[in-house]
């Protein structure tokens, strides 16, 4: 079967369909991991989005139950440069094809991926649509100018849960572990696993709730999941945050970041193509310390529209000098804009975990003193 | 954290000669340090053994010595030089010996010297065995279980500790001679029984078997503010049980996931930051168990290694040059990632393709050896390729190791009839350097990958894509049928590109030659498009121009309008072919770009300074058959190609270029033609009026043997057209001439047998010259130590002449400006010559570089390759200042070294056929402690005192070999001697005791070598077959490294070199200094 992804500015890459027939519209977006296609494509972050992965040769492992970051793939489409249907790896519980089929994913393979990522490179991130089965090229890329972008959307309202949950995975919370609520813009199972795995307590909550609601579960802290698209798209998480503030220690992550530097009073802004991969170095500003951090943004906070009496600059990205972390002077509040839970990607950051815990215990020892 | 300003002058250690395990990586990485360090503004002071080296220029130091790489001459070194600091990690494994070794001495301690890069003491947790295991345990991982037994109940204790199956290696014993995989309880004893009698110490290591799992080695570095990179992982494609030299190799690793390879990270963090590297890299090899997420620790090297020059170049992160920056003091924040210009290096390699390194073996050198690989390491080179997908890549790599394929078979060279599945089968399941094409009869004869999985263990993830080329072929030959390329669609011809077919394969699967194919793609606009290799995925825009081609729609191709040079590179390194010939090309490179036109290189040896990211202005990875150079000349439209310094790869396809129009700078291939041809060159001789041995050329045995009849025993017979005297024979009798005309003809299919009368007891003589076309200058004659009949890649040589009169020395000369006139060089040239009582003999002439051009350059000072590029561009030597040939006041000695203690048992006599794989350079103010240099640097330990062998062959017994009795004699030495050797010495007047023969009863002459009680072997071969006593005694001291000498002629060399061991101390001098002498000045380190 045939496949093709077609540009808004006209450029259409065409190749073979691997997934299923049909047709979407996303942004198309590309991913520098070498590893970790099944991350990727279960990453809610990605809703909305067309991702290709630089690295040319996919599926070589296959697909396993362990390595999902939520119940199933969120892209829009995903295109590569070669598919392997034989994967070899003792974990692997089937092929990527047929994973992609099942969950009703459009794949391309056999395209110039490095073409595609340079445009995208000078190009900027932009609207697309990935057709595999019949189609006519011009109709796509019309409709791919017609369709919506990312740009003020409410993604997250398609990736957040329905109610609240109890994590179970990887627990090691004994009594009197600290409790966490997470609110889910579409968090990565792996924050879960290792807000889990330090031996918290994790309740998941829909992004929607109310933070009143939150509070009255009396948590330890609140943690701010990543999740798609723009944050702006969101106005009423943001107000929401703003309520959390100075009431419990709040710990965000990408989207959770960017939410809390709005609620802070900051602006954030479109990336030209943004930050997706596994290799981006960030500087701790105090320690001077380098961590290795996996990234999947589109946004950015503006550091210059953020009040610095109020915040610090705690991190910064050494590519490119974009806002990669802050905390507030006052109030038990942190953030980052990358993934300290890696996968794919390195671990090196973990430790904000243990940060965040820390935090935590702060704020008991305030309150018992 | 900014660069040490404390430090002013740091003392760099290089590798020695190119052997097996240590090749010219350390060249590469070397030469980057220098680079690095001279950029920063220290003063340099290098040692190095090896003259065919690019670091031992004298513009790449203030200081340059070279000299044996060895304890007392550092520590010299030392007192002379009072560096503030060494660097140790850049030399490879020699180099980390002897500065561990230093360090031991107190030497650091006396001086005052700082060990940069890792201390001595982070250098023995990663390399001796006890603290290693303990180091790793702490960090919470885990190396393989073992334990050491010196009884088989010891052994068996052991095994009830790790469980089988085990590998027991004996205790110093070489090429793991008596090693083996116990499985069972029943044959555990037995085994270690065996494994403890092959060990001369009756040790064995009774390790846990991880044979069968994946090999995964990542680079990593770390700077002194505790900052780590991963530069890149790879994947071995053969199993545990192959050593990771011999192996092929993927970068990136490619069955691993997110998860597994962030576990590997993880590990590795863990490992550098115990190691305690405080500014550097180290290379990390880990088993995984392909059924379980169980990981082991197998080796972690302190240092740039053959693994990370590969990094390096599959990434084209310079690992050597950041490594240099992070030992003196900068962190990776504040190195710029020169290839991109725009991020620093602390942005972790990502790649968009998929590199593949093959390994090239020589086992067609050592007929006697057998023909296996094992976890002791054999190949002598290696070759990389890139593509965008592995089919590619890998394709390209098979044709890119010049072993006479052209891919994944289908090209004309498998035999006619499939072997059968017995045979197949048993290839598969014992590593070999043919298995890979083995995999494809297994495919052709319908085993599926589980069953070839189960016989080689390489990931079935690797087989599917070898599979799925097997397949392919069928799909191309079905879809020309009887229509030929024409019937072949556009879209398939283009899936078969991007899969790596070759011109020629395709040619030959569908029924004609590869120019029809390359036609065929021209017509239908199927060209390959080049790809940059950026270290960041095309994530920035990278400013580094470093290319490989692959067939997809964007072409990233920045071919200029400039002027343009493309430089052919030598391919992987060979016995025969070697470093000598990249160095040629990087000055090529170089010079080129002095001279103010683009240089452009192709090549695709990652082990290489010629494929180094700023050696040229646009580097093309690509392997160097015509249809891989003719696209690059095509997309580049060059000036000129130089094909004189790639040795004799590009040579094999310049007739193809010019063919095909391509423009060829210097001698003519005509030229080269005339000198290659047996038949044009005797023309040319016999116009010139020059000697040459009797001789002429045969395509059949019988022809041969009326020539022998004519000319007369011994002859001298060869194929044509070979490098390294490849095949290359004396044969005495009709019986040898048969056996040797099948072995030639197999050879070398195409092309005739050479055969010429062997001059007996002739001195050669090696000339390297330089031409404008209009005068030629000798660069020097070289006289070789070991007479005519031993390679002269093999033979020791020496500038100036020793024992050659003026009048000898001036008829050469002038024999060589008469040939170099008649073949109109405009270049370097190479004339070999046997003088023979008094006469002179034309043997060969090469028109192009040879591999003595380095260390001719080294000799005297005069840059050959540079000065030739200069002519090639128009310059006249005049104007270049080179109008007669420079005479030194030192003397120079050239010492091979051989391969031979990793094919135990071979026959390590010295022939037409080379078998070294490397050089060093003595330099002294008289011949014996240029000798005695050469010959420490060449791990040959000269004795002053013992018992010295003698063993002559019945036509070596001379008054010359008498006078070396006499002399040893003299100096203290005690004689002893076989039979007859004994009685003739003893004629002599000399003491001598006899001793017996391997056949005569014990104990025997090899029973003495064993005990130590033989401080030198002089024994001369008996001439035609070896007799099975003296292969014996030679290979024998080769495993127990008693310097042998096997020419009476060498035995000369040496009892000078003991003379001057014994009574003189050897001193220390630079080049630049024996520079300054013979030119009265010296050009200043190239920043």
């Amino acid at each position: 079967m045939k496949g093709a992804i077609a540009l808004e500015d006209g450029r259409v890459f065409e190749g073979e369909s691997f997934g299923v027939e049909g047709k979407k519209a996303g942004e198309v977006v590309f991913n520098t991991s070498m590893t970790g296609y099944q991350e990727v494509l279960t990453d809610p972050s990605y809703k909305g989005q067309i991702v290709t992965m630089t690295y040319p040769l996919i599926g070589n492992y296959g697909v396993s139950p362990d390595d999902v970051e939520s119940a199933g793939p969120k892209v829009e489409g995903f295109v590569v440069r070669e598919y392997c249907p034989y994967p070899s790896n003792w974990r692997s519980t089937g092929s990527l094809g047929d994973y992609l089929v099942e969950h009703g994913i459009i794949a391309v393979s056999g395209i110039d991926t490095r073409a595609l990522t340079k445009h995208i490179r000078t190009a900027g991130a932009m609207r697309a649509v990935i057709a595999a089965g019949e189609f006519d090229a011009d109709n796509l890329i019309a409709e791919a100018r017609s369709s919506p972008g990312l740009v003020g959307r409410d993604l997250v309202k398609e990736v957040t849960c329905e109610k609240s949950y109890e994590w179970e995975e990887g627990g090691n919370a004994s009594p009197g572990a600290y409790h966490v609520v997470v609110y889910d813009f579409g968090v990565k199972w792996n924050i879960l696993r290792c807000l889990s795995e330090s031996g918290c307590h994790v309740t998941v909550v829909p992004a929607a709730t109310r933070a009143t609601e939150a509070l009255s579960t009396t948590p330890d802290g609140i943690l701010l999941s990543n999740g798609p698209g723009d944050p702006a798209g969101v106005p009423y998480v943001v107000e929401e945050v703003g309520e959390l503030l100075g009431k419990k220690p709040v710990f965000g992550i990408c989207l959770g970041h960017q939410l809390l530097a709005l609620a802070l009073g900051g602006k954030t802004y479109k990336l030209k193509f943004g930050h997706r991969g596994a290799n981006h170095p960030v500087k701790e500003l105090t320690s001077g310390k380098i961590d290795i951090t996996c990234q999947n943004h589109g946004f950015c906070v503006d550091i210059e529209s953020l009040d610095q009496r109020e915040v610090e600059i705690t991190h910064i990205n050494l590519n490119d000098m974009t806002l990669e972390g802050m905390r507030h002077k006052e109030l038990p509040v942190m953030s980052v804009q990358y993934h300290p839970e890696g996968s794919a990607g390195p671990r090196d950051a973990r430790h904000l975990f243990g940060k965040f815990k820390e935090m935590m215990l702060g704020e008991r020892e305030r309150k018992d003193d | 954290m900014p660069k040490r300003t404390d430090l002013k002058k740091v003392l760099m250690i290089g590798s020695g000669p190119v052997i097996i395990g240590q090749g010219c990586e350390f060249d590469y990485s070397g030469s980057q340090a220098c680079k690095a360090l001279l950029e920063e503004g220290y003063e340099v002071v290098l040692i190095n053994s090896n003259p065919a080296t690019i670091m031992t220029d004298p513009v790449m130091a203030h200081r340059t010595y070279i000299e044996p790489i060895i304890a007392e001459i550092i520590e010299k070194i030392i007192a002379r030089e009072r560096p503030d600091a060494v660097l140790p990690t850049l030399g490879g494994q020699t180099g980390l010996n002897v500065a561990v070794f230093l360090a031991r001495e107190g030497v650091y301690e006396r001086y005052g010297v700082e060990v940069l890069g890792c201390d001595p003491e982070g250098i023995s947790t990663a390399e001796d065995r006890e603290e290693f295991k303990n180091a790793i345990l702490e960090i919470g991982l885990r190396v393989p279980g073992s334990g050491i037994a010196h009884a088989v109940e010891e052994g068996m204790a052991v095994i009830e500790e790790i469980g089988l199956p085990v590998i027991i290696r004996p205790a110093f014993t070489l090429g793991g001679t008596g090693g083996s995989v116990a499985y069972n309880m029943e044959e555990a004893p037995a085994l270690l029984e065996r494994g403890l009698d092959a060990s001369p110490v009756t040790e064995v290591l009774v390790e846990e078997s991880v044979i069968g799992w994946k090999e995964i080695e990542y680079e990593v570095m770390r700077d002194c503010a505790d900052n780590v990179v991963m530069i890149t992982s790879m994947e071995n494609v053969d199993a545990m049980g192959v050593h990771t030299g011999d192996s092929a190799v993927v970068a990136p690793a490619q069955t691993l996931t997110a998860d597994d390879y962030a576990r590997y990270v993880d590990f590795c963090k863990r490992i550098i930051r115990r190691i305690g590297v405080k500014g550097g890299g180290v290379n990390i090899q880990f088993a995984g168990d392909p059924e379980s997420d169980d990981i082991v620790v197998i080796e972690v090297n302190p240092r740039l290694s053959r693994s990370s020059a590969l990094a390096s170049k599959a990434t084209g992160f310079p690992i050597a040059r950041v490594a240099t920056k992070l030992a003196v003091g900068y962190t990776l924040d504040e190195v710029l990632n020169n290839v991109t210009g725009n991020t620093y290096t602390l942005q972790e390699p990502t790649v968009d393709y998929c590199v593949y390194k093959a390994a090239r073996f020589t086992f067609e050198k050592f007929p006697r050896a057998e023909r296996v690989i094992n976890i002791s390491m054999k190949s002598v080179g290696e070759s990389m390729s890139i593509g965008r997908t592995f089919k590619e890549a890998f394709q390209k790599g098979l044709r890119s190791l010049e072993i006479g394929r052209y891919g994944f078979g289908a090209d004309g060279k498998d035999p006619k009839e499939l072997p059968d599945e017995h045979a197949v089968m048993q290839k598969l399941a014992v590593p070999n350097d043919q298995r890979i094409f083995y995999i494809r009869y297994a495919f052709k004869l319908g085993l599926n990958i589980e069953q070839v999985y189960d016989a080689t263990k390489i990931d079935p993830w690797f087989l599917f894509n070898l599979e799925q080329l097997a397949e392919f072929e069928e799909e191309i030959k079905a879809a020309a049928g009887d229509g030929g390329i024409e019937a072949v669609p556009k879209e398939l011809l283009l899936k078969a590109k991007s899969w790596g077919f070759s011109d020629r394969q395709l040619g030959y699967l569908c029924g004609c030659d590869e120019w029809a194919v390359r036609s065929r793609r021209k017509q239908l606009g199927l060209r390959p498009s080049y790809k940059l290799v950026d270290t960041c995925a095309g994530e920035t825009d990278a400013q580094r121009p470093y290319f490989y081609s692959t067939y997809e729609q964007v072409d990233e191709c920045r071919a200029s309008e400039g002027k343009k040079v493309i430089i052919l590179g030598g391919g992987p390194n060979r016995i025969g072919q070697g470093i000598e010939f990249d160095y040629c090309c990087v000055h090529a490179a170089l010079t080129v770009r002095d001279e103010g036109y683009e240089a452009v290189m192709i090549n695709c040896n990652p082990e290489t300074v010629s494929t180094d990211y700023d050696t040229s202005d646009r580097l093309y990875f690509e392997p160097m058959t015509a249809e891989d150079v003719l696209n690059v000349v095509e997309a580049e439209k060059p000036y000129g190609v130089i094909l004189q310094f790639g040795g004799q790869t590009p040579l094999n396809i310049a007739a193809d270029l010019e063919a095909n129009g391509v423009p060829v700078l210097g001698t003519s291939s005509r030229s080269i033609d005339i000198a290659e041809d047996r038949k044009l060159f005797k023309e040319l001789l016999h116009e010139l009026g020059l000697q040459q041995a009797p001789n002429g050329t045969a395509t059949s045995y019988e022809g041969a043997l009326a020539l022998a009849e004519q000319i007369g025993y011994p002859v001298l017979v060869r194929p044509s057209y070979v490098l390294g005297g490849r095949a290359m024979e004396i044969v005495y009798d009709d019986e040898q001439l048969e056996h040797f005309m099948t072995e030639a003809v197999e050879a070398s299919p195409e092309r005739p047998v050479l055969v010429d009368k062997f001059l007996e007891d002739a001195v050669e003589v090696d000339v390297d010259a330089i031409s404008d076309g209009r005068i030629t200058v000798i660069g020097a004659i070289m006289e070789h130590i070991e007479e005519a009949g031993v390679h002269s890649g093999d033979s020791a040589c020496v500038i100036p002449p020793q024992t050659l009169s003026k009048e000898i020395c001036d008829e050469i000369a002038e024999q060589t400006r008469a040939l170099s006139s008649a073949l109109e060089v405009v270049g370097v040239m190479n004339v070999q010559y046997a003088v023979q009582n008094g006469q002179v003999y034309v043997l060969e002439v090469n028109p192009r570089a040879s591999r003595t051009i380095p260390f001719v350059s080294k000799a005297t000072g005069v840059p050959l390759a540079s000065l030739a590029t200069k002519t090639m561009l128009g310059h006249s030597l005049e104007e270049l200042g080179l109008t007669k040939e420079v005479e030194i006041g030192h003397v120079a000695v050239k010492e091979a070294v051989f391969p031979f203690a990793r094919f135990p048992g071979i026959d390590t006599q010295l022939g037409p056929e080379m078998k070294s794989t490397g050089e060093v350079m003595g330099i002294g103010p008289d011949f014996g402690m240029a000798f005695a240099k050469a010959q420490i640097a060449a791990g040959q330990h000269l004795p002053t005192e013992g018992t010295v062998f003698f063993s002559l062959a019945p036509g070596d017994k001379t008054p010359a070999a008498a006078r070396v009795a006499g002399d040893f004699s003299e100096m203290g030495f005690r004689l002893c001697a076989t039979e007859g050797t004994a009685a003739w010495l003893r004629d002599g007047g000399l003491e001598c005791e006899r001793v017996n023969k391997v056949r005569e009863g014990r104990p025997h002459i090899v029973d003495r070598i064993i005990n130590n009680e033989i401080a030198l072997v002089i024994n001369t071969p008996s001439g035609k077959n070896p007799r099975q006593d003296e292969i014996a005694i030679r290979s024998t001291s080769w495993a127990r490294r008693i310097p042998i000498i096997t020419t009476v002629r060498g035995a000369v060399a040496a009892v000078q070199a003991v003379r001057v061991l014994k009574e003189a101390d050897l001193s220390v001098r630079t080049l630049q200094e024996y520079t300054i002498d013979t030119h009265g000045t010296v050009p200043s380190p190239r920043v």
